[in-house]
């Protein structure tokens, strides 16, 4: 039960990481990033390519770092290229370019890497599972967790105590007063897409880590999810993320362990279901009344 | 030509898409009939129509109705495997009307689902409805995933999650498989029937519209507060829109299933749903003309691009995007226009000369 329990948080941790670059997009851009799992994939990727690859052969944390370095400046430049020019635009127009956008990933990613899945490396080979209480708990899920609990300190700090946290806070409350107070908006937008995509990069990595498995979808079914559980935790909001994700991963594993893992996804999405009902804009959003 | 004159300009759109429709019709029967197709656009002709059936079904939803769905695809294999269901059941009957009862209970069941479903998905907004609506589709795949059915006889068996629990006679055999889905089906579809339905269900949709309820449904749309003060039901009205649409989508999915002659749970995923949403936006928004048309594109267009092999989808998602920005950004509209008028006067000077 432990084990199951400590794996859970470990899985919602990589979705809340994936989730916080839903939310944070979707709280100042207002639209869902459906490319933002592609660019997981992408991450794990270029981790990998990192760390095997004769010539680079690169340790562990450089990679990781090339892994983010790589992510941010492709989250930053597909939000120029492809998103930008339809701020205007309605906002299931910029829903189909983000999906256009998906499938231009995953479709180059096929072309240049090949549909044969990948063998992620074994980042953490010199490390020992831990025992806790008697049960095992591997390496991967620590780190996962520790990660979770690190991004989600700094994001807080960085939201509340610095001045580009408050401007992006202001942006997303209401873009024309923001830009009237001298606000770069523009600016605003792009570094919530780097910050996006970075996170993405981690959770790429530690996804990888965690299955190593590496194909062009592997970003698609976990994308899904991160968006399922920052909807669960109320879409926009930082906290609701965190919670979302680690209660979707936790119920994911219960469920694959005790119910069936053929139904596990079905439990995850039904549980989703069941909390829109009651709370229809999730758990920590904000219930916003209409005005006549 | 009378006729034509006096009739509204909504009847003149409706006459224009069954127009459209009858030309896609004779155009490739006589390419068929003739030989001058190849055989992998041949393949596609009833999934191109049943893409076009889920491509205007679903307009009515995000079009008419105003809701972003992004399940469509659960409706479409609901009406599959109903259809894969009552086909092998009526193993005795002849193909044409096994046909036509595997579309009626396909799109009968689907109707359920979709009514069931309804009732929690319309209660929300905006982009918490797409997500519900995102979530059902999933668990409707994972179900049909985990359903096992056979016939042998005594009727029909079902079990779920447990393949041993069919308990069939030695006579019996499996229809629908688990996450290998269904076997042996009756490919008893046929081209004209699925036009048939085309045409049958773009009746029904432009007739919907242009009545009192398919009003009532676009008012609750434009500004859902006016006209709940005017005494329109917003439940009930996107309710029937919800739930008439998938039975469509139901009736699409029995044309298509009876097509192949197996079929996987699997290909009705997000993507699918994706591919129709793709199809409703590209045609234009409420425009059902344009999502016939776009649906039919867009499935043919890879067939196209197969010299590209490899690359096919690369290009589609590049051209996805392209017209994404072309049509929706203001600046870019602005240039292509004066870019055209810019050569339409160039090309009536050299024509006074």
């Amino acid at each position: 039960m432990l084990v199951h329990l400590i794996n859970g948080i470990s899985l919602g941790s990589i979705y809340a990481i994936i989730a916080l670059g839903y939310t944070m997009v979707y709280g100042i851009a207002k639209m869902l990033n459906f490319a933002h799992g592609d660019v997981i994939m992408i991450g794990g990727y270029v981790a990998f390519f990192a760390l095997t690859s004769d010539k680079l052969n690169l340790p562990a944390p450089v990679a990781v770092l090339l892994a983010i370095i790589v992510c941010t400046i492709l989250g930053i430049t597909i939000e120029r290229l492809a998103y930008k020019p339809l701020r205007a635009a309605t906002s299931l127009a910029v829903l189909i370019t983000a999906i256009g956008m998906s499938y231009f990933l995953q479709n180059s990613a096929l072309l240049l890497w090949g549909a044969n899945p990948k063998a992620f490396p074994d980042m953490f080979k010199n490390a020992e599972a831990i025992e806790l209480f008697g049960a095992k708990i591997s390496p991967v899920a620590l780190v996962a967790i520790f990660a979770n609990i690190v991004i989600m300190i700094i994001l807080t700090l960085f939201t509340t105590r610095t001045k580009m946290g408050k401007a992006m806070r202001a942006v997303s409350e209401d873009k024309g007063a923001a830009t009237l107070m001298g606000i770069n908006v523009n600016f605003t937008i792009s570094l919530t897409f780097a910050i996006g995509s970075g996170l993405a990069a981690i959770a790429g990595v530690l996804l990888c880590s965690a299955y190593p498995t590496l194909m062009p979808t592997t970003g698609s079914l976990p994308g899904i999810k991160a968006f399922t559980a920052a909807v669960f935790g109320g879409i926009g909001s930082i906290p609701g993320a965190m919670i979302g994700g680690i209660l979707l991963g936790v119920i994911e594993i219960l469920a694959r362990a005790y119910i069936s893992s053929e139904l596990a996804d079905a439990i995850v999405f039904g549980v989703l279901i069941v909390v829109l009902i009651f709370r229809p804009t999730g758990l920590l959003g904000k219930q916003i009344h209409e005005k006549v | 030509m009378k006729i034509f004159e006096k009739a509204s300009v909504a009847s003149r759109k409706a006459f224009l898409n069954y127009g459209i429709v009858l030309v896609f019709f004779i155009v490739f029967q006589t390419l068929v009939s003739t030989g001058n197709i190849s055989s992998a656009l041949k393949g596609q002709l009833i999934p191109i129509a049943c893409y076009m059936i889920m491509a205007v079904s679903l307009n009515l939803v995000v079009g008419i109705s105003g809701e972003l769905s992004l399940g469509h695809a659960g409706f479409m294999s609901v009406g599959a495997f109903t259809a894969v269901i009552v086909s092998s059941s009526m193993a005795g009957s002849s193909d044409m009307s096994s046909l036509i009862v595997s579309i009626i209970v396909a799109a009968v069941i689907a109707a359920i689902a979709g009514f069931l479903i309804g009732i929690p998905v319309l209660r929300l907004n905006g982009d918490y409805l797409a997500i519900v609506t995102l979530a059902f589709g999933e668990i409707i795949k994972n179900i049909l995933n985990c359903l096992y059915v056979g016939i042998d006889e005594k009727g029909v068996h079902f079990a779920f999650n447990n393949p041993a629990a069919l308990a069939m006679s030695a006579t019996g055999k499996v229809i629908i498989n688990g996450p290998m889905g269904a076997v042996g089906i009756r490919k008893i579809s046929t081209f004209t029937a699925a036009v048939i339905l085309l045409l049958i269900i773009l009746v029904i949709i432009q007739n919907l519209v242009n009545s009192r309820t398919g009003r009532a449904i676009m008012a609750i749309r434009d500004n859902r507060i006016a006209a709940e003060s005017m005494g329109l039901s917003p439940m009930k009205y996107k309710m029937l829109a919800f739930t008439v649409s998938a039975a469509m989508a139901g009736a699409a999915g029995a044309v298509y299933a009876l097509n192949y002659s197996t079929l996987v749970p699997k290909k009705f995923d997000f993507n699918t749903s994706i591919l129709v949403l793709v199809f409703v936006v590209l045609g234009g928004i409420g425009n059902m003309t344009g999502s016939i048309i776009a649906a039919g594109v867009l499935v043919v267009l890879p067939e196209l691009l197969r010299k590209f092999s490899d690359y096919r989808m690369l290009v589609y998602a590049i051209v996805l995007i392209l017209v994404m920005l072309v049509t929706n950004n203001e600046k870019l509209k602005g240039k292509i226009d004066t870019f055209f008028k810019k050569l339409r006067m160039k090309l009536s000077k050299g024509g006074r000369k």
